[in-house]
């Protein structure tokens, strides 16, 4: 289904209660719609026309709310954001829970940073800002919000206790986190038990969050640009280069073939080197020790290749607004390359042998499976979607960086279980060495950076990054100033599933299936 | 399960002979800004470039403060004359001239890791440590997940408003003597996000901090020299500049 189509269906549906917008060359078409008309058009776009949700974008412009909710589909389909508007003092605005299930989250950071409410929403409350250290009607998105005082410690409240599912007699939490285990991110997990198994797993996140959306606000472009590349250093380019894309969407800019071709060359050695860590994760979670360490040495490969290429293990300070900081000379990329090739053989040696080890295979076989229906529901990204047999990938069905003119595959599975989601790793990382080959061969002399002028306007920028699909969301006012500035991360949208791959489950699995999701805290609480 | 044996027999002895000898291999660090003499007419752009302001003046020469570079490379690649790099990795600091290192942790130590707000490279990188590389099993490191055993608090990332108190409980209950090492520039300054209304500049906003490990992130043989020089095997870094009001100590046996 194409714009134009979807116009006439909507006309029909709810005659006189939208506005439309076309624009056939961005492939973009924006519709204001009444609030009333907003939930059931979200899910139609949703359930029945098989658009993907990206995310809801609530913005404050000095008269009114602006709430805006972005779909995708695949390629001609192109973009459709919905639009709603209600003026300052009105907050209330309808839930779009019970249809889009993805946005479940989204709607909750909104109430929990604007104070916004969502008529219909089952559970609103304790998210961003945890309960039991904030007081309520604190709003830091707000405009009239100063993120720059000073901190302000707050105590805990010491009886506050956490929303409990499971109903069942002798039913208990075992909380773990926000430290626990050796060397892991912070992050809280209750796990709601009546014995043996657990029924029930809520992540309890954010303790990590920076507010970047909110420091953002009045910085310049060159300055958010370093939030952007940083809030998730692991897949640091993907979202510096969302953050780049936003912005010379904004400003029309056209970059160099060159430019464009070595973001593809370093987008895909990222993902190779952030699948590469994810398979060891994978490997140490089911104790294989001569796996972890042969998939630790390719990790430690794959960044030192990184750093000889490009000065960083993690490609920091490479991107700039138009192109590329610096160039990179063609022959390095290309010794780059035959050294990921030589990394890829010894990957390809290590799935040969893993996918004979049948104790490994035993603990991740039917193990955290993910329905393809609930992949859908809960919008799932990336290789977690893929190997649950949804195979929407950013880079064929929104192609960007001119990813249409290379050859690639999108691997999927159908099992939905932690071996399918590793399979998938392994098929994607030789795909990317794939690309990179082809962008090697595709490289001609040039400028990596063409002069641009900022001016004011929004866009979104979109990436698939390693973990899937992530969307940047940027407003410039005159001054090429940031004033809006919205991540959605794949990782958001994978925690808010991650319990479906944890239900009744035994205690020993819980690394397996943690490590299989590849979820990155850092990425979700921004 | 023979194949993982002759497997793990093919790949050879990756470990890096660090610290007996200097690791010589490319791409283990991102090297970090060197101080020194800079021609008078271009400090200023020098100094502007900056958006940490890890760079500041005395006497026509330039000094680096290296706890607040973010890795940006704006200085070598955004200027017309770029500052000069050091590929080193020795970059463990000592905050506090004072402390007396050595005698209880001179033999193995056991690791305490806390995430106070990182953005994963850090982590990612102190990961990498328990990899064939760097194995630093073999120096008698290691990490555990229990605060009650452990006598070495590394901690990465800003310290934000919620793991406040977690870092807090973390350290109070470890048990004494012990030393914290805070790692990588949100750890030594906020990096880019502090200070705000959620982020402190760093670790010394909460807990005293005993050795400083710059970079952003420091690489895995930075981080290993900051755990050498916490249990007083290896001499800190010299890179201070002196107007940071740190102290740098004299070489321990």
């Amino acid at each position: 289904m194409n714009g134009a189509e979807l116009k006439t269906e909507v006309e029909q549906r709810w005659p006189g209660q939208a506005q439309w917008r076309l624009d056939s060359a961005d492939a973009m078409c924006e519709v204001t719609c009444a609030r009333a008309a907003l939930a059931e058009l979200c899910g139609r776009l949703f359930l029945e026309w098989n658009f993907s949700f990206a995310g809801l974008i609530v913005e404050e412009h000095p008269e009114q709310w602006q709430l805006r909710y972005c779909f995708y589909g695949e390629r001609e389909a192109g973009w459709v954001h919905v639009v709603t508007k209600a003026p300052l003092a009105e907050r209330t605005f309808p839930s779009i829970v019970k249809f889009v299930h993805a946005a479940d989250w989204h709607e909750r950071e909104a109430e929990d940073l604007f104070g916004l409410k969502f008529e219909g929403h089952p559970q609103l409350g304790d998210f961003i800002l945890h309960d039991d250290a904030w007081q309520e009607n604190v709003e830091p998105m707000r405009r009239t919000f100063d993120p720059h005082a000073a901190m302000q410690h707050r105590k805990p409240d010491a009886d506050w206790r956490p929303r409990r599912i499971v109903q069942e007699p002798g039913a208990f939490v075992m909380p773990i986190g926000p430290k626990y285990s050796g060397i892991t991110e912070s992050v809280h997990f209750l796990l709601e038990t009546v014995g043996e198994d657990v029924i029930r797993s809520t992540p309890r996140l954010f303790y990590k969050w920076r507010a970047i959306e909110k420091l953002a606000e009045g910085k310049t472009v060159d300055q958010v640009l370093l939030l952007a590349e940083r809030f998730a250093a692991t897949t640091a380019f993907a979202h510096g280069l969302g953050f780049c894309q936003a912005v010379e969407t904004i400003c029309g800019a056209t970059l160099p073939a060159r430019a464009r071709i070595l973001r593809v060359f370093l987008g895909e050695l990222e993902r190779l080197r952030q699948h590469a860590g994810a398979i060891q994760e994978i490997c140490e979670s089911t104790a294989l020790v001569v796996a972890n360490s042969q998939a630790g040495i390719l990790e430690e490969d794959l960044l030192r290749i990184s750093c000889e290429l490009t000065g960083h293990r993690y490609l920091f300070g490479l991107l700039a607004p138009g192109g590329l900081l610096c160039d990179l000379p063609s022959d390095s990329c290309a010794r780059a390359l035959e050294q990921s090739q030589q990394a890829l053989k010894e990957l390809n040696s290590l799935e040969r042998a893993l996918h004979v080890s049948s104790s490994f295979l035993d603990r991740l076989e039917e193990v955290g499976f993910v329905a393809l229906r609930n992949a859908n529901v809960y919008g799932l990204l990336g290789p977690v979607a893929r190997a649950s047999g949804f195979s929407r990938d950013l880079r064929r069905a929104q192609p960007y960086s001119g990813y249409e003119t290379f050859n690639f595959e999108v691997p999927s599975e159908q099992e939905g279980d932690g071996y399918a989601r590793l399979r998938v790793l392994f098929a994607e990382a030789r795909q990317s060495v794939g690309i990179m080959e082809q962008a090697v061969a595709a490289l001609q002399n040039g400028g990596v950076r063409e002069p641009m002028r900022l001016r004011a306007g929004a866009a979104l920028g979109w990436v698939e990054a390693p973990r899937g699909g992530a969307f940047h969301w940027v407003r410039l006012d005159d001054n090429g100033r940031i004033t809006r500035y919205r991540i959605v991360p794949p990782s958001y949208a994978n925690w808010h599933g991650f319990h479906l791959a944890v239900e009744k489950f035994a205690f020993q699995d819980f690394p397996i299936m943690l490590s299989t999701f590849d979820l990155s805290v850092a990425e979700n609480d921004r | 399960m023979s194949q993982w044996v002759i497997k793990g027999l093919r790949a050879g002895i990756k470990t890096t002979a660090y610290p007996a000898r200097a690791e010589s291999a490319a791409g283990v660090s991102p090297g970090l800004p060197m101080a020194g003499d800079f021609p008078a007419g271009e400090i200023a752009a020098l100094m502007a470039c900056c958006p940490t302001g890890v760079f500041s003046e005395r006497d026509g020469r330039i000094i680096v403060d290296h706890r607040l570079c973010v890795h940006c490379f704006r200085c070598v690649r955004g200027v017309n004359r770029p500052v000069g790099w050091q590929q080193t990795y020795e970059w463990g600091m000592v905050r506090d001239g004072q402390h007396e290192f050595g005698q209880p942790f001179r033999r193995s130590i056991h690791i305490i890791v806390v995430d106070a707000g990182d953005c994963g490279a850090c982590l990612n990188e102190v990961k990498q440590l328990n990899n064939p590389y760097y194995n630093m099993h073999r120096l008698g490191f290691f990490i555990t997940p229990s605060p009650r055993h452990a006598d070495v608090l590394l901690v990465v990332g800003t310290v934000t408003d919620h793991m406040r108190n977690a870092l807090r409980k973390v350290y109070d209950a470890m048990p004494t003597p012990k030393r914290v090492v805070a790692v990588g520039a949100c750890a030594l300054s906020g990096g880019v996000y502090a200070e705000s209304f959620v982020c402190s500049k760093g670790v010394t906003a909460v807990l005293p901090v005993d050795v400083e490990v710059p970079g952003h992130p420091p690489p895995p043989l930075a981080i290993l020299h900051g755990l050498l020089v916490a249990v007083g095997r290896k001499p800190a870094s010299l890179m201070a500049p002196a107007s940071s009001g740190m102290e740098t100590s004299a070489p321990s046996g």
